[in-house]
């Protein structure tokens, strides 16, 4: 007696209703249809309410006005702008001054941030007390509030041109702004500059080869003194022979203002002192934390295999440390992008303040200034966390953990 | 075992006594291990008084030694009329003061706000000081019950209207509590608290109703607290329902849910701000308008909101699996077990995330004096204009008073949140 082999039982349905309502079945799929029908209702209404508002208060909509005239005058501009170009110039004038406060501003976050950690951990008591207090003291006040207090109260108390602070002759600080010395480029700057990215390449070329010999023969090469040689040599020629690459224009007082030189407009120093020191606090207990978690036993091990403390930091515990750093610190990067948004309460002409603030209260376009905003910055932040999560990955990876 | 005595490595006399150990413990020790060890730690500390010299001695100069006490104008803190040089000019922010609480709120109605401040702290303590039971109770009149009565306290209204929706929220407090079986003290709590209220708005306002304010005239500490506990309160609802929905096994409600967080996150506040705005009274029908204030809080709970549902969804991942199993193995539909057996120890576990998030909150809402909305640091900016206290140190005065404001809630929050996190880790400590 031979058992016949029954067919498996029809999976027509159960694959339907997975494949409708997910791990919920019927009941899931009836509650998407009905969550669907009721986000159709709201956007109708939204949208037909917007028209039936937007025309009754003869509001034009379409994105035809990017094209006309702005005719306002922007104080910071990266790329050329005058009065007469387009609203879409303005836009990318705007774009152009957050990123740059942005940029920035991560750089001396980041910086001050690592000081500040560093100043936490360090054995010193009265040290870490002082970095503990700034970082109490800074997180617990809006970046807000910050922001104004350097603009309205320390910015402006500054002296004026004839009696600005000067440091070495060549940075002068003023209610005006901070007067930096102003590089322009010489014949010899072409050649100068490729030289530089020449010797770059090669010490990147040599330093994995080094790497390749250490791994693959366990051939420790000394390459340091080649790599110095061609990053300073193969300018140091270069400039010799064409002259110098850049020479600087330094600000100089004349009658009640300096000339030559260029300005850096009081509401930038202001916004990126703010938006640095404030990140910092966040960056500095990131760090720490960061730190604290590689167990001291790593450090004990690297030290057991003969490793110097610095090697052990570099090699054993920062890279572990990293990985735990990585994803907040990204995060802290993106709030501070968001944050220079606050430039409108100080008049610095960011993305939020020409574009979402000017350029909306002269084309009264609210929907398409708003949204092109938020575009611009969930598109930010979306590429930021994608780069991040690739370098996240490779460290993973390189870490062995795929 | 005779020759012993011979052997030549046998000592004869005692080892000579060796100096007493480097003090370790005390305040000397404490100086050699902590300041003065090494001289990079010796450099260290020399560098960081010079800076404790530069930073904070200027400081108490300027904030106590250095103030000026009295006066009734900018007169009393010019430095050629004091005598000495002139640091914080106190009677400028003792002449701004109501300015900075109340904002414009008419004077004769300042009770109310002063009312509602008391409120707060008074059902707010109870809830802080894990103590004090019936904290079911306490955090639903806090949060559900304290708001409404909040709004007709500030914005004013008839006792009818009042009524009504104290019935309501009796009624919600009812069945949130458990219904007939144990939602009985819930009501009762509702039910006192509102009959205090509504008898004191009986014999305070004329004719059982209370004048109203409009949202125009809210200002200052006022709005700040206004916005923030709104926001708070509005949040958590929002937070909790997006979270559920990014956990959710339905694939277009997880979708959603993703979406909505992402893009709030993604997004600057301000822009948020401006959104609601100037986008929102688009969206609404002509003859429906939307209070200025209420705008701003839309926006704020939302952008909130999805902060928290990061937040609470964090905590929803740290709960076991086998808990919802061992309830659905005990009957509960997916309600049930969400909110009786999931929500309540995921909520617990985030409550110092909570709490960071809110204190982002307390500081973000210094924006809303972008739109037009005086908030504590919107007015201190606006009376910088005033030019009957205009003297060189105003403005650092301005700041001085929000920023010691601003500190102390924030810095509050956050040792709060330390303390409960240590609480909730207690079985972890060693």
């Amino acid at each position: 007696m031979t058992i016949e082999s029954r067919p498996p039982p029809p999976q027509f349905v159960a694959k339907l209703r997975r494949a409708l309502g997910g791990r919920a079945g019927w009941s899931g799929f009836v509650f998407q249809i009905l969550f669907t029908a009721a986000l159709i209702w709201i956007g109708y209404e939204i949208v037909a309410n917007a028209r039936a508002n937007l025309q009754s208060q003869r509001i034009a909509s379409g994105f035809g006005f990017l094209d006309n005239t702005a005719g306002f005058d922007v104080s910071q501009t990266l790329i050329p702008y005058s009065g007469s170009d387009t609203y879409t110039r303005v836009f990318f004038v705007g774009l152009a001054n957050t990123l740059l406060v942005s940029v920035i501003g991560i750089f001396f976050a980041t910086v001050i941030g690592f000081i500040v950690a560093l100043g936490r951990l360090s054995p010193n008591w009265l040290l870490a007390r002082i970095a503990g207090a700034y970082v109490e003291v800074i997180r617990n006040l809006p970046v807000l509030f910050q922001i104004l207090f350097w603009y309205l109260a320390v910015l402006a108390a500054l002296p004026n041109p004839r009696q600005s602070i000067s440091v070495f002759g060549s940075f002068f600080l003023n209610s005006r702004g901070l007067f930096i010395p102003q590089p322009i480029a010489n014949p010899g700057f072409l050649p100068f500059a490729i030289a530089v990215l020449v010797a770059i390449i090669v010490a990147l070329g040599l330093r994995s080869y080094a790497r390749q010999q250490l791994f693959a023969h366990g051939r420790v090469l000394l390459i340091w003194p080649y790599v110095l040689g061609v990053l300073i040599g193969l300018p140091l020629i270069t400039s010799l022979l064409l002259g110098a690459p850049l020479t600087f224009e330094f600000p100089q007082l004349k009658g009640f203002n300096f000339a030559g030189g260029s300005r850096v407009i009081p509401e930038f120093v202001a916004l990126t002192l703010a938006l640095s020191l404030y990140t910092a606090a966040f960056i500095a207990e990131i760090v720490r934390a960061g730190i604290q978690s590689v167990h001291k036993g790593q450090m004990e091990a690297g030290a057991s295999l003969g490793l110097s403390r610095g090697a052990t930091l570099r090699l054993i515990v920062v890279p572990q440390a990293m990985r735990v750093i990585l994803p907040p610190l990204t995060s802290q990067y993106l709030n501070l992008t968001k944050n220079s948004s606050l430039a409108v309460a100080i008049g610095y002409p960011d993305l939020v303040s020409v574009f979402t603030g000017t350029t909306l209260s002269q084309t009264g376009q609210a929907v398409e200034i708003i949204a092109i905003t938020m575009g611009v910055y969930l598109l930010l932040s979306l590429v930021t966390s994608a780069i991040m999560n690739f370098y996240g990955w490779r460290l993973s990876r390189s870490l062995g953990n795929t | 075992m005779s020759d012993t005595g011979n052997q030549a490595f046998v000592r004869q006399e005692l080892v000579p006594e060796r100096a007493a150990p480097i003090r370790t413990t005390g305040f000397v020790g404490f100086l050699r291990t902590r300041l003065f060890n090494t001289p990079t730690n010796i450099l260290l500390t020399v560098l960081s008084a010079l800076l404790i010299w530069v930073t904070v001695v200027p400081l108490i100069r300027f904030l106590l030694v250095d103030a000026v006490w009295t006066g009734s104008d900018r007169n009393a803190c010019l430095a050629e009329n004091a005598g000495h040089p002139v640091g914080a000019c106190w009677p400028y922010v003792e002449a701004k003061f109501t300015q900075f609480v109340y904002g414009f709120y008419p004077e004769a109605e300042r009770w109310r706000a002063n009312l509602t401040f008391v409120l707060g702290a008074l059902l707010l303590l109870p809830l802080l000081i894990p103590r004090i039971p019936a904290k079911g109770i306490n955090a639903c009149l806090f949060f559900i019950a304290f708001p409404v009565v909040a709004f007709f306290l500030l914005h004013g209204g008839g006792l009818t209207a009042f009524a009504v929706s104290a019935a309501i929220v009796s009624i919600l407090l009812f069945l949130l509590g458990g219904g007939a079986r144990t939602g009985w003290p819930a009501l009762a709590a509702s039910l006192v608290f509102f009959a205090v209220i509504g008898v004191i708005i009986g014999l305070m306002g004329d004719g059982g109703r209370l004048p109203e304010v409009d949202t125009r005239l809210w200002g200052g500490l006022l709005v700040t607290l206004v916005v923030s506990v709104t926001g708070i309160v509005a949040s958590m609802p929002v937070g909790i329902a997006l979270a559920l929905g990014r956990r959710s096994t339905i694939p277009l409600i997880r979708i959603f849910s993703i979406a909505f967080i992402e893009f709030w996150r993604g997004v600057p506040l301000i822009t948020v701000l401006f959104f609601a705005t100037y986008m929102l009274p688009l969206f609404v029908p002509a003859n429906f308008t939307i209070d200025g204030l209420v705008r701003a809080l839309i926006g704020i709970a939302l952008f909130a909101g999805a902060y928290n549902a990061e937040v609470i969804r964090g905590g929803l991942q740290a709960i076991p699996r086998g808990q919802s199993e061992a309830a659905s193995a005990l009957g509960l539909p997916w309600w049930k077990t969400t909110s009786l057996i999931v929500m309540p120890q995921a909520l617990r576990h985030v409550i110092p995330s909570l709490v960071n998030s809110f204190i982002s909150l307390f500081k973000d809402t210094s924006l809303v004096s972008i739109v037009a909305l005086f908030d504590l640091l919107g007015s201190v900016r606006a009376s910088f204009a005033d030019p009957v206290w205009a003297t060189p140190t105003t403005l650092f005065t301005g700041f001085a008073f929000a920023g010691i404001i601003y500190f102390c809630f924030c810095f509050g929050m956050s040792r709060y949140s330390l303390f409960v996190e240590r609480r909730l880790n207690a079985h972890r400590r060693s």
